[in-house]
């Protein structure tokens, strides 16, 4: 492999795991508050490329087919909003009555959400893969040799970062994160604050989902076929790159992300690319059996 | 001020408070005393909307609180130290006496409270921008303290304020806790399994024994009790 393709192989893999990262960030946020696993967000991320896939041709005609830029925002803007949407919906609909109840009832229940999803995905969109429409024309915008960047990694890359630290400000700077943070650390002293702990769990869904949304359409703008079921696999991964990171913890998600993209991309581009998704999870294995936690979780006991 | 009548508390099939009566008035510490498990934090937990009341009426002001969230309680006034301290172990002090402020949107009541809040414990102030869970267990039990009195509280309840201190500091918390009642005329329902110190800085106790009230007597009155003495106060 000589160096231009390494580090070419390096971008792809950074885009990758932008999608991972994006994803798992969700996972390990509903996880911080509720400690569980929201199953049914891979979905999520499906249902946000599908509102990419509707709106686009109406926002550029609205932008008369000018400013691809600010058309492309409009529409990540809308997917976002309605994954949130949704996000919210899922967690009152169907996680908020079973609040109380046993931890695996409330997972049986996110699975069934999201087969909800994949098979009303298939029912509503048709179950064949359509052709994601282009937001911005896809033309080199740099290279060094033969490497070369082009106009959807910019969209990837740029969103992707600016998407980070803006959590990193709500997460960080805001009152609505502060009381975030306090819920995931000990959600009755947070009660005992004055959090209204439904406020919280509601906006951690939004939050969680409107990434995933955002991912929906950056995924589909580098891999332009989408269909209803093609959030199964990024969600599984998502979910494996969340707990590389250290389930819970919110930098573990994004660097969780970012590790599997770049393994899975070197194996992809090796002569063992078949096994890439084998490969990816033999990385997990052996994360988790030296650091059981993560790379950035703690070591915890359960209280009983 | 805070008025219980016929308070009874079940988890789940085991009942744990059988019906019990008390009241707080204006500028009065109160002690609930008691073995484990006889209902004493599950008191202060049914108060603080934590656990759900079966039977029986929580009156703060004349108002029925009892059965309503928590954080419409806190917006009462109404403040709970838990037993075990429950301080956000990553978050920063200040962080943490933040989070006691919640139910304001004024940062500058906030840095008037948090102003108050390292006068009565200056060791905060050092430890300002320390991770909680570093602290030690005493310096968790000023943060759970003071994260209250942030909140600007009407009515404070303190449960276990001594678990797990050393007595030397044991001491300086409830002086604490004494001048907090004095100085703000914050009425205080406390919760001690260490009776003797309990009954020394309140004004009235009750004696708690399986759910029930089993003696409510001024606190002066409960020490000199040979009941009270040969259980609770070691002989």
């Amino acid at each position: 492999m000589s160096l231009s393709d390494f580090f070419q192989q390096i971008i792809n893999g950074l885009s990758l795991g932008a999608f991972y990262a994006l994803i798992a960030l969700g996972y390990t946020m509903v996880y911080g508050v509720l400690r569980f696993i929201n199953f049914a967000h891979g979905d999520v991320f499906m249902i946000g490329a599908y509102c990419g896939y509707y709106i686009t041709d109406r926002v550029q005609a609205v932008f008369g087919g000018k400013l691809m830029w600010a058309s492309a925002l409009v529409v990540l803007l809308f997917a976002m909003a309605v994954c949130a949407i949704l996000g919210v919906v899922i967690e009152r609909l169907a996680y908020r009555p079973l609040r109380n109840r046993p931890k695996l009832a409330v997972l049986i229940t996110a699975i069934g959400v999201s087969l909800f999803l994949e098979y009303g995905g298939q029912f509503f969109f048709g179950a064949i893969p359509r052709a994601f429409p282009e937001l911005i024309p896809d033309l080199p915008v740099g290279g060094l040799g033969t490497l070369v960047i082009t106009t959807n990694q910019v969209l990837v890359f740029g969103v992707t970062v600016a998407l980070l630290v803006a959590l990193n400000y709500i997460v960080k700077h805001t009152k609505m994160g502060l009381a975030m943070r306090a819920v995931s650390q000990n959600a009755t002293a947070a009660q005992l604050m004055g959090v209204n702990i439904d406020t919280v769990i509601s906006f951690t869904f939004a939050l969680g989902s409107a990434l995933a949304g955002a991912a929906g359409i950056l995924f589909a703008v580098s891999y332009p076929s989408i269909n209803p079921l093609m959030g199964i696999l990024p969600g599984i991964k998502a979910f494996v790159a969340a707990v590389l990171g250290g389930i819970g913890h919110l930098p573990g998600a994004a660097v969780g992300g970012i590790i599997l993209g770049i393994v899975e991309t070197f194996v992809g581009a090796s002569d063992y690319s078949t096994y890439r998704d084998a490969i990816a999870f033999a990385v997990l294995i052996l994360i988790l059996l030296f650091k059981p936690a993560g790379i950035f979780g703690k070591a915890t006991v359960e209280k009983v | 001020m805070l008025q219980i009548e016929n308070l009874e508390v079940c988890y789940g099939a085991i009942s744990a408070l059988q019906g019990i009566s008390l009241t707080v008035g204006q500028g009065e510490i109160v002690t609930l005393i008691g073995a484990n498990g006889a209902g004493k934090s599950t008191t202060l937990r049914a108060i603080s909307g934590i656990l759900k009341p079966k039977a029986g009426r929580i009156l703060y002001n004349g108002e029925e609180i009892g059965g309503l969230a928590p954080h419409k309680i806190v917006e009462r006034g109404i403040s709970h130290v838990p037993e075990g301290r429950m301080v956000f172990p990553g978050l920063t002090v200040l962080e943490n006496l933040r989070m006691g402020a919640f139910r304001f949107n004024d940062t500058a009541r906030f840095s008037k409270d948090l102003d108050y809040v390292y006068l009565i414990f200056p060791r905060l102030k050092e430890r300002e921008s320390q991770l909680a869970g570093t602290l030690s267990g005493g310096e968790q039990q000023m943060l759970a303290i003071g994260r209250a009195l942030t909140g600007d509280p009407k009515f404070l309840m303190l449960d276990e304020p001594s678990l797990g201190i050393a007595p030397l500091l044991t001491k300086t918390i409830f002086a604490k806790i004494t001048e907090i009642n004095q100085r703000l005329g914050i009425p205080i329902l406390l919760v001690e399994q260490n009776a003797n110190l309990a009954l020394a800085i309140s004004q009235h106790g009750h004696v708690l024994e399986t759910g029930r009230i089993i003696l409510s007597d001024t606190s002066l009155a409960l020490r000199s009790n040979p009941k009270v003495r040969s259980a609770y106060l070691g002989g």
